[in-house]
C-alpha cells in the first residue's frame, strides 16, 4: 500500500467523522493559558469559528483516529462491511494537528473518535494517549472530546475523563431491538452501562461545596456527558426516541442528546432506506427535546401535538401543542406566571424574562411585546395585553392554516 | 447648543468624564451636539475644543447602564454618544428606566450592546492567523481582521488568555493589537497589505473544511446567517463554498444511486469465523452461566430503558437468602443489588441483628429497574405483576442453584413473587412459613419503607422491628 499523506489522511478521517453531530465546546470550567504558558483555553461559552455549507458549525477538529473497523454496524460508513478506503492516524500526527489548527484560531479543540481496532482497549488506550500527551506534553487548554468505546476498561474510562472536557458514548439508535438488528455487535446494555460508569466516577471526582450558587464542576469530564442516535433508519417513532432520551437525561446526567437524521453514506450497505435524510424530523426532534429540557413540557405532551407518536413537521411542536389545548389560552401577558408565559408560542425564555422585567415597569400593550419578541403573529392569537384581547380568534376553526407556514421553495445559492 | 468631540472612538471613561460635566452643567440631551471622532477635525470651526470634563460623581445608575454603555459606545453608529447621553439623563428621573426592555431608547440601546457583543464573538471566531518564522526558527502570528464595530479592545484579553505562549499580532482598519508573550501593546490600523496573503496550513485546513461538510444536508441560509458573506473575505475555507454546494446535489445522488459493494474478502472472512465462533443457546446449568444469560433477556419490557440487570449476589452456598424488589437507580448504574440509601439502612440493621451480609445472597424479586423520567431524576415505579412473573424466570434459577435453607422475603413484591399473589406481608410477616416447594421463609418490610416514613418516632419504632424480624431470621437459621 502506498503512504498516505498527512492531507489525504485527514480528508478520509474526517470525511468518515462527519456523522457525529456534535460540536459543543462549550460547558467545560474555565482554563487559561496564562496560568500555564502554553496556549489554549476554555471560558465556559463555546466559539464556532466556520460554517460548512451544511449549516453546521465547525468548532473543534473533528476526526477519528482510524476508520478500519472490526464491527458491522449497517448504518456506519466505516463498517467492516464497506469499501471506503481505510487510514490510520498516529497519536502524534492527531496532536500536531490539533496544534496548528489552534495555533492558528481555527478550532476550539479536538473531537477524536475512531473505529474499533484489535480491541475496545486497545482503541481507547491510543484514544486517551491522544489527549494525554496533549495535555500534560504540550500544556494545551483548549476543548477535548473524546468517544467511549463501550466495554473499554473502567480506568481507561477515567483517565479519558480526567483529560476530556467531555465523553460521549453513542446510543446509535433507539431502541434495543433496532441496535441489535443494524449494529449486531455493539451490546445496548454494554452502552448504557458505560455511560453510567461514567456518571458515578464523575459525580465522586465532584468536589464539595458550591460556586456560584451552583454545585462545583466534576474533576472528570467536566462539560459532561452526551449521546448520539440516528434518525430515520429504523421504524422508531418520536414517542419512541423522546422516551428514550428522556430516561438517558434521567439516569446519566447527560448535557446532551444529539438527533442525527439517517444520511446517506458512501458505499451504503442494501439493508438501508435509500431516501434522503429527513431533516424537519430531526430540527422537530430538537425542538422538542429542548421543549421537554427547558420550558416544563413532557413527553406526553409534546407528542399529542402530532399523530401516532409523531410529531408534526409542518409545525414546531409547541405550536402545534397550542392549538390542540386552545382552553389554556389567551394567556395574560400582564399577569401570567413564568411557567405559563414559557408555553405561549412565539415566547422564548429571553422574551418571557423581558416581560417579567418590563410588566414591573409599567401594564404591557402588543406594541411593547412586538418590540420585545420581534414578530407577534404566531403570538396574537394566545395572549392578551393591555390593548389587545383575541376574541374569537383563539378558537378560530381556521386557525391552524392560518399559523402553518407556507411550503419554502428550495435554497437557490 | 453645546458641542462635544471625543478623541477616542470608543472610550467610556472619556465619554463619562463629558457627560457628567454636562449633567451637572443641567444640560438637556437634546441641547447637546456629540461629534463623531471618526470625521477629521475642521480646524476652522471653533466647536473644536476639547470636551469639558469633570470627574466628579454626579448621580447614581443601575450597574445595567454601566454594562451596556461599555459595550454600546464600541458601536459604530454615529449617534451613540448622544443616546448614551439621553438614557443617562432620562436615568436621573426614572431610576427603573432600565428594566423597561419596551423602551424605545431601552430597546435602541439592547439591540446596539448585542450587535458588539456579536461583532466582538466574530472576531474571536474568525480571525485567521498566519504564521511568519524568521531564520532563526521564531514564529510569530499575524491576522487581519475587518470587524463592524470598534471591538479590538474588548477582545484582545481573549487572545492573551488562550494564546499566551505565542507572540501574535491583530492588524484592523483602525487599530492594531500586539503580544510578545508578556504584554499587551495597542498601536494605529493598518492595511490587508501589512500581514502575509497565506499560510502553510491553509492547504490542510481547507481540505478538513471540504471533507467535514455533509453534502447530503445542504443548508445555505444557515451558513449564511452564522458565518455572514461579509467576513468570508478573509476566510481561507470560504473561498470553496461556492464549489462544495455546486457539486452537493451530484454527491448526494452519486451516494443514493450506487448500489452496495461486495464486502471484502478480510470481511468476510472475518464474520465467517464469528458465525463459526457462537454458540447455540444451551440450557442454563450453573448459577455463572444465569447470570451471564441475564444480559439478554426479553422476558418483560423493563430491559429497555434499565441500564442493565441487577443479578444477585453472594456465596452460591449461601444458607440465607435475602429476596427485595427491585434494583433502585444507583444498583442499575453500579449492577449490583442494595448499595443505594436502602441498601445503607438494610446493611446498618443487618449489622445490629448480628447477620453477615457477606455471607448471605442478596437478590431482587425483578432484575431490572422500572422508573419514570423527571427531568434529571428517576422516579421509581413498583413493578407490576406481570414484570413479577417474568422475572421469576430468574429468581427461581437462583433458588435451584443456590439452595438456601432459608428465604428472606422484605416487602410485599418478594412475597408476592415467592409465595403468590394472594398472600399479603401482614399475614406472614416475622415467622417463618414453607413456600410450595418446602423451602422456609421469612418475610419483612423493604428496607426503603423505612425510609419514606414521614414521622421520625414512628420510622424509628418501625426499623426496630425491622431489626427484630432479622434477628427471627438469626434464630431461625440456627445461630
Amino acid at each position: 500500500m502506498t503512504q498516505l499523506t498527512l492531507q489525504r489522511k485527514l480528508s478520509i478521517l474526517s470525511d468518515a467523522a462527519k456523522y457525529d453531530a456534535s460540536c459543543a465546546s462549550s460547558g467545560s470550567v474555565k482554563r487559561s493559558s496564562l496560568a500555564t504558558g502554553g496556549i489554549g483555553s476554555t471560558e465556559g461559552s463555546g466559539i464556532c469559528h466556520s460554517y460548512a455549507p451544511d449549516g453546521r458549525c465547525i468548532s473543534l477538529l473533528k476526526v477519528l483516529l482510524t476508520n478500519f473497523c472490526v464491527y458491522d454496524c449497517v448504518y456506519c460508513v466505516n463498517r467492516s462491511s464497506s469499501n471506503v478506503q481505510r487510514a490510520r492516524f498516529s497519536v502524534e500526527e492527531v496532536v500536531g494537528l490539533t496544534l496548528d489548527f489552534y495555533k492558528r484560531n481555527y478550532i476550539e479543540g479536538l473531537f477524536l473518535s475512531s473505529g474499533i481496532i484489535r480491541s475496545p482497549d486497545y482503541t481507547m488506550e491510543e484514544m486517551v494517549r491522544v489527549a494525554r500527551t496533549l495535555r500534560e506534553t504540550h500544556r494545551f487548554g483548549g476543548y477535548i472530546h473524546l468517544k467511549v468505546i463501550p466495554n473499554a476498561a473502567p480506568e481507561l474510562l477515567a483517565e479519558a475523563g480526567l483529560h476530556a472536557d467531555r465523553l460521549s458514548t453513542n446510543i446509535e439508535l433507539p431502541t434495543d431491538i433496532s441496535l441489535e438488528t443494524l449494529a449486531p455487535e455493539k451490546k445496548p446494555s454494554a452502552i448504557r452501562t458505560a455511560m453510567a460508569h461514567i456518571q458515578a466516577k464523575r459525580e465522586e471526582s465532584r468536589p464539595d461545596g458550591k460556586l456560584e450558587g451552583k454545585r462545583k464542576p466534576t474533576r472528570l469530564a467536566p462539560a459532561g456527558q452526551s449521546t448520539q442516535l440516528i434518525v430515520g433508519a429504523d421504524q422508531a417513532t418520536d414517542a419512541t426516541i423522546l422516551g428514550r432520551s428522556a430516561a438517558l437525561y434521567s439516569g446519566y446526567g447527560l448535557k446532551r442528546v444529539y438527533y442525527s437524521a439517517f444520511s446517506p453514506i458512501p458505499d451504503a450497505s442494501s439493508k438501508l432506506p435509500l431516501a434522503p435524510p429527513p431533516l424537519m424530523r430531526e430540527h422537530r426532534l430538537y425542538q422538542a427535546d429542548w421543549l421537554i429540557r427547558f420550558y416544563g413540557f413532557d413527553v406526553d405532551e409534546i407528542v399529542s401535538g402530532g399523530e401516532d407518536g409523531l410529531l408534526d413537521l409542518k409545525l414546531d411542536p409547541k405550536l402545534a401543542w397550542a392549538l390542540g389545548n386552545r382552553g389554556q389560552f389567551p394567556v395574560d401577558v400582564n399577569r401570567a406566571a413564568r411557567e405559563t408565559l414559557l408555553r405561549v408560542p412565539g415566547l422564548g425564555v429571553r422574551v418571557v424574562d423581558r416581560i417579567l422585567s418590563s410588566r414591573r415597569h409599567h401594564r404591557l400593550t402588543l406594541a411593547d411585546l412586538a418590540r420585545m419578541a420581534g414578530s407577534i403573529d404566531k403570538l396574537r392569537p394566545f395572549v392578551e395585553a393591555d390593548d389587545w384581547s383575541p376574541g374569537g380568534l383563539t378558537d378560530d376553526a381556521k386557525l391552524r392554516g392560518k399559523l402553518t407556514p407556507a411550503p419554502k421553495q428550495l435554497e437557490l445559492f | 447648543m453645546r458641542s462635544v468631540r471625543l478623541e477616542a472612538l470608543n472610550d467610556f471613561d472619556q465619554w463619562r468624564a463629558a457627560a457628567r460635566r454636562l449633567l451637572l452643567d443641567a444640560v438637556p440631551p437634546d441641547e447637546v451636539v456629540w461629534l463623531d471622532p471618526s470625521t477629521p477635525q475642521d480646524l476652522f470651526v471653533t466647536e473644536n475644543a476639547p470636551a469639558e470634563v469633570t470627574e466628579r460623581k454626579v448621580g447614581v445608575v443601575p450597574q445595567r447602564f454601566i454594562d451596556w454603555a461599555e459595550a454600546g459606545i464600541c458601536h459604530s453608529d454615529p449617534e451613540r454618544f448622544a443616546l448614551l447621553y439621553r438614557l443617562l439623563w432620562r436615568l436621573q428621573k426614572d431610576k427603573a428606566l432600565m428594566e423597561a426592555r419596551s423602551d424605545p431608547d431601552v430597546g435602541r440601546l439592547d439591540r446596539r450592546v448585542s450587535a458588539v457583543r456579536r461583532d466582538a464573538h466574530k472576531l474571536k471566531a474568525f480571525v485567521r492567523f498566519k504564521s511568519i518564522a524568521d531564520d532563526s526558527g521564531l514564529e510569530r502570528f499575524v491576522a487581519w481582521f475587518e470587524p463592524e464595530h470598534y471591538v479590538l479592545e474588548r477582545v484582545a484579553p481573549f487572545f492573551v488568555r488562550r494564546f499566551t505562549g505565542m507572540m501574535w499580532a491583530i492588524v484592523t482598519p483602525y487599530r492594531s493589537v500586539f503580544w510578545d508573550g508578556e504584554s499587551l501593546e495597542f498601536g494605529s490600523g493598518g492595511h490587508k497589505a501589512d500581514v502575509p496573503a497565506e499560510d502553510a496550513m491553509e492547504g490542510v485546513w481547507k481540505s478538513y473544511f471540504a471533507s467535514i461538510f455533509n453534502p447530503a444536508r445542504l443548508k445555505v441560509r444557515m451558513m449564511k446567517s452564522e458565518m455572514p458573506v461579509k467576513y468570508w473575505r478573509n476566510l481561507p475555507e470560504a473561498e470553496l463554498i461556492p464549489s462544495l454546494i455546486r457539486g452537493a446535489k451530484a454527491a448526494e445522488a452519486e451516494m443514493i444511486e450506487r448500489q452496495a459493494s461486495i464486502p471484502s474478502s478480510k470481511h468476510l472472512r472475518r464474520t465467517e469465523r464469528q458465525v463459526e465462533d457462537e454458540v447455540p443457546e444451551v440450557e442454563i446449568t450453573s448459577l455463572g452461566a444465569a447470570r451471564q444469560a441475564i444480559d439478554q433477556c426479553r422476558r418483560c419490557p423493563l430491559y429497555e430503558m434499565a441500564t442493565q440487570p441487577v443479578f444477585g449476589e453472594g456465596p452460591d452456598n449461601a444458607e440465607v437468602m435475602f429476596v427485595g424488589e427491585q434494583p433502585g437507580d444507583q444498583e442499575d448504574l453500579a449492577g449490583k443489588p442494595f448499595v443505594g440509601p436502602a441498601g445503607k439502612v438494610f446493611d446498618a440493621a443487618m449489622t445490629e441483628a448480628g447477620i453477615d451480609r457477606e455471607r448471605a445472597y442478596v437478590t431482587n424479586a425483578v432484575k431490572h429497574f422500572k422508573f419514570v423520567p423527571r427531568g434529571k431524576k428517576r422516579l421509581h415505579q413498583r413493578p407490576n405483576m406481570g414484570e413479577v412473573k417474568a422475572c421469576k424466570f430468574w429468581l427461581d434459577l437462583e433458588r435451584e442453584f443456590v439452595k438456601p435453607k432459608l428465604i428472606v422475603a422484605l416487602g410485599a413484591t418478594a412475597v408476592a413473587s415467592l409465595a403468590g399473589s394472594s398472600t399479603t406481608l401482614g399475614s406472614v410477616r416475622g415467622r417463618v412459613t414453607e413456600l410450595a416447594d418446602g423451602t422456609r421463609m421469612l418475610a419483612t418490610v423493604h428496607p426503603s419503607y423505612l425510609l419514606r416514613m414521614p414521622d421520625r418516632a414512628e420510622a424509628e419504632r418501625e426499623r426496630e422491628r425491622f431489626v427484630a424480624d432479622l434477628r427471627e431470621v438469626r434464630k431461625a437459621m440456627g445461630h
